[in-house]
């Protein structure tokens, strides 16, 4: 497959031609092409090998009316590119008169220098191989684990374009690979259990192969001594991961678009108000050097900031696009996409303890811990059972029951709660902070959570 | 290109080039193509071609918001060698991107381009199997911008009108039309269209501290007129009735008890709890429990279960999937016998159960996987109250949430809108419920079905991307089920 990079000058060229050729004097446009390989295994053979190459267009155009629209298409050609423009133009005439979007007047500033170096790809039969190997490794750490029914290794590179009628050009290009071990392990009576680990990096070649394996590994073996847990209240520690993700889902409090819609659980006065406990911070950093997918700028090209959303348990921030700033009288926050009705979205979320700040239960540490806790692992069906709007989530969850140091794994059980009591119910932030795929956070202590159980 | 002063409200707009080989000299093309693949040591190459044309509209309290048209085009080509295969996946529709995606997939398999046999065995594409002869209209028949707006916001007055303490009224639309032509050096070569169009209401209400978010989505497949045709004050209020039932519900106390589930959406517990055990993705994955039962008694007796692809209009139908079969319908489980398992052309060859026509994918950018079309639990002989009446204390699950099933089997979904049985009777209204279980344990307690079966739109998503279709079932009660709650 050709590695070819998008031809900036032609694109930009073309389409002020067609623009300047139909009245059009405003539009913009976000432009990506990828591609990606990647292989599945199952018990050492090749299970599957694919490749991808995709690029794809979104264009905006504002029409005489001062009123936008929107079309997106993955064909490039001349031809493409016109039908896309007559396209976002006759959707121009549906545009929201009551929010019409405008270019970030950020669009030309500065942006930040990434250092991401791109990595150079290796063939797939390597990394057929790479997966081989894995595998084999997998099977071998417990002669409970039977198979590993999901798993990948894939590394692809990627580009990124936006530009606009008023001279913005933004580009940017990356490489990334990743690896995830899903093991599935059952012993004889027993219910089959299961567990994971991921890894990304800039290449296939940097990727914590041996780190992935036994994370991997340990968590399927902790699983598979299981009982079921009494239904009730419990001390619950979530691992960084878990806690990570119950953030994402409701990030719609950190969201102006949200926050506009109606459907945040905070308002335009909720600003500077206590919405978490005073030790608590957070911060969104899309710069953050383990953030792999980290991006310079976004899809209205402003540029990428580390910001802080919550700063002891006070919010500071929101999440702005171009739109939801100039309504609220501040600049973008690098976080919008390119659309009629601009979403808005977080980055990489940072928690941390706040300076000088002591917690209620400095002494816990899911480590030496003596008293009865809850550790959640990970958190699943996040799409189902979180209600955003309400602040609510019952989910499922893979964890263990801790008492007396020892771990024993919940079998088939659910941890319910609302987001603003967890916020405002942390009783303790661990000292340790860290990195995962997807954010930093130190382990999370909460205290009275609802688990429900099958015993 | 003619803009000014003239708008075309009728969205069809980004259709640069036709799949119809009557047009196009696809065949030759293909066949060529195929017999590259197959000259260089491959078993069996697919090609599946699309083009794709995308509306989505949103309106919100009296404004269209979002108008977001996108089209586009790819193909897919899949090489099998052995039990192996590798898939390549490109927007690059020329002879040289064709050419090119298929050398990358026969590398893949350590095949050459140039390593050509002397003989193939292709004995070249059969004559064209055309399900979309009398489907060219379909797009320029659905409604245009103009009164898909107007639809929504109808839609957005009525829930205004039924309702009460409601912050935000939406009301959204989608349509994806598509057009695929497959090729396989079995011969097989097939074109359909596809029409999917989905409507839906949603609100927040508030009161205090009070909150409740309801929403209601319908879906069909292959019909022009269903945004006309869609009861948007039946629809309305549906949505504002739930709404004002769910404002002031109290959590509801978790713990084992005995629910009854509604029918239609209600039908996601077998769609989540059974149903994707039945895909061969999981036979060979080695991740369902059923893999060696076909013939045995795996659920209550009460159970038979169906996935098909025929029922006119729905949204899990297809004239053919997207390895160019014709579509059936498939038994799975009979008296609480299993039957079947749904399988596409990777799992015949894996698993050796046979195709089921349940090759299906959400774009060309992924491999077709057995997946599910209408799956639904068949009407059984009771009435809805003799469900209701036989529980002493448990859960009646109206309306439900999405679900999903991970690696052991364990499954679960949310309760949008739950009451409390007492005595076989319907209490009070309580939300935050999510349903857990394995479907081992689970398929033997559905002891009851009511003779109300029903079917609803839904999407899911998995190995294949996400895809259009329908669960279903009558009215079920499940003897006992971990109710997740506070």
């Amino acid at each position: 497959m050709t590695n070819a990079p998008l031809n900036v000058k032609d694109l930009r060229d073309q389409l002020h031609t067609l623009a300047t050729r139909e009245g059009i004097h405003q539009w913009d446009l976000g432009a990506s092409r990828g591609m990606n390989a990647s292989v599945q295994v199952d018990r050492g053979e090749a299970k599957q090998m694919k490749a991808a190459q995709r690029s794809s267009i979104t264009l905006r155009v504002w029409n005489e009316k001062g009123l936008v629209g929107v079309t997106s298409t993955s064909d490039l050609s001349p031809d493409g590119l016109e039908k896309a423009l007559s396209g976002a133009y006759q959707a121009s005439f549906f545009g929201n008169a009551g929010d019409i979007p405008g270019f970030s007047p950020l669009a030309t500033a500065p942006i930040p220098e990434l250092d991401r170096p791109l990595k150079a790809a290796q063939s797939i039969q390597t990394l057929l191989c790479t997966l081989k190997e894995v595998e084999c490794e997998l099977l071998a750490k417990h002669s409970a684990i039977e198979t590993v029914p999901y798993n990948g290794l894939s590394e692809g590179s990627s580009e990124r374009i936006y530009l606009n009628s008023d001279g913005a050009l933004r580009h940017m290009q990356r490489t990334q690979a990743s690896l995830y071990l899903y093991a599935r392990a059952e012993e004889k009576g027993r219910k089959p259990r299961s567990g994971g680990a991921v890894r990304v990096a800039l290449g296939s070649s940097d990727l914590d192969l041996t780190g992935c394996i036994n994370e991997a590994a340990d968590r399927t073996i902790s699983h598979l001594n299981y009982q079921p847990i009494d239904t009730g209240r419990y001390l619950v520690c979530f691992t960084p991961e878990a806690f990570l993700d119950l953030l994402g889902a409701f990030s719609s409090m950190m969201n102006a678009r949200s926050i506009l819609d109606g459907v945040s659980l905070n308002n335009k006065d909720s600003l500077g108000q206590q919405i978490a406990v005073p030790f608590f911070n957070l911060h969104d950093n899309g710069l953050h050097p383990a953030h792999v997918g980290a991006a310079s700028f976004d899809g209205e090209g402003t540029p990428t900031k580390r910001l802080c959303l919550i700063g002891n348990g006070k919010l500071e921030n929101l999440l702005h696009s171009e739109a939801t700033a100039r309504q609220f009288g501040v600049k973008p926050t690098g976080h919008a996409g390119l659309g009629a009705k601009v979403s808005v979205g977080p980055d990489w979320f940072e928690v941390s303890h706040s300076n000088g700040m002591s917690s209620s239960a400095d002494h816990l540490d899911h480590r030496h811990e003596q008293n009865t806790f809850v550790l959640i692992e990970s958190l699943n069906a996040l799409h189902a059972g979180v209600k955003a709007s309400q602040g609510a989530f019952s989910l499922p969850f893979d964890g263990w029951l801790v008492k007396n140091g020892e771990r024993i794994s919940v079998e088939a059980a659910t941890i319910a709660g609302d987001i603003r009591d967890v916020l405002n119910g942390i009783v303790h932030l661990e000292h340790d902070t860290v990195v995962t795929h997807q954010g930093v956070s130190p382990h999370v202590w909460i205290d009275g959570l609802a688990i429900t159980g099958e015993a | 290109m003619q803009m000014r002063g003239l708008v075309d409200t009728h969205p069809a707009l980004g259709l640069t080039f036709s799949l119809d080989p009557s047009h196009t000299p696809w065949k030759e093309r293909l066949e060529s193509l195929l017999q590259t693949g197959v000259r260089a040591g491959a078993d069996l190459v697919e090609v599946f071609l699309e083009r794709t044309d995308h509306l989505g509209v949103l309106a919100e309290q009296e404004r269209i918001t979002s108008v977001s048209p996108s089209f586009g085009m790819g193909a897919g080509i899949r090489v099998f060698l052995g039990h192996r295969d590798g898939f390549v996946s490109t927007n690059d529709l020329s002879a040289s991107g064709l050419t090119q995606a298929l050398d990358q997939a026969l590398a893949m398999l350590e095949l050459e381009h140039n390593a050509l046999l002397p003989d193939s065995g292709f004995q070249g594409l059969h004559q064209l199997k055309d399900f979309g002869a009398d489907k060219d209209s379909w797009l320029t028949n659905s409604p245009d911008l103009s009164e898909i707006t107007q639809r929504l916001l109808e839609g957005t007055a009525r829930l205004d009108q039924f309702g009460r303490h409601l912050e935000v009224r939406r009301g959204s639309f989608s349509r994806d039309w598509q057009e695929v032509l497959v090729a396989a050096s079995d011969g097989t070569f097939s074109r359909d269209i596809r029409l999917h169009q989905s409507s839906g209401l949603s609100v927040l209400a508030a009161d205090g501290e009070h909150r409740a978010s309801i929403a209601r989505r319908f879906g069909s497949s292959d019909r022009p007129d269903d945004l006309r045709e869609w009861d948007v004050d039946a629809a309305a209020n549906e949505v504002c009735n739930s709404a004002a039932s769910m404002l002031r519900a109290d959590y509801v106390d978790g713990g084992q008890m005995p629910v009854v589930l509604a029918n239609r959406f209600g039908g996601v517990i077998f769609h989540e709890a059974c149903g994707h055990l039945l895909e061969t993705t999981q036979v060979e994955r080695g991740t369902t429990p059923f893999a060696d039962q076909v013939g045995e008694t795996i659920a209550n007796p009460a159970v038979t279960a169906i996935d098909e692809g025929l029922s006119n209009g729905a949204f899990g139908s297809l004239s053919m999937d997207d390895e160019g079969m014709e579509s059936q319908s498939t038994v799975l489980i009979e008296q609480g016998v299993l039957k079947r398992f749904l399988s596409d052309r990777a799992g015949e060859l894996r698993t050796g159960h046979a195709r089921t026509g349940s090759g299906r994918r959400q774009n060309h950018g992924f491999a077709a996987a057995s997946r599910m079309r209408n799956t639904y639990i068949a009407a059984g002989p009771h009435s809805t109250d003799d469900l209701i009446e036989s529980v002493d204390s448990g859960l009646y699950c109206k309306s439900m949430g999405g679900g999903s099933v991970g690696p052991t089997g364990q499954f679960n979904f949310s309760v949008e809108e739950g009451y409390i049985i007492e005595n076989g009777q319907l209490g009070r209204a309580v939300k935050g419920a999510t349903l857990i279980g394995e479907a081992k344990e689970v398929m033997p307690r559905i002891s009851m079905c009511a003779n109300d079966l029903d079917l609803a739109a839904g999407y899911c998503g998995s190995v294949s991307g996400s895809i259009f279709v329908t669960v279903g079932q009558p009215h079920i009660k499940v003897d006992s089920i971990t109710v997740g709650g506070r």
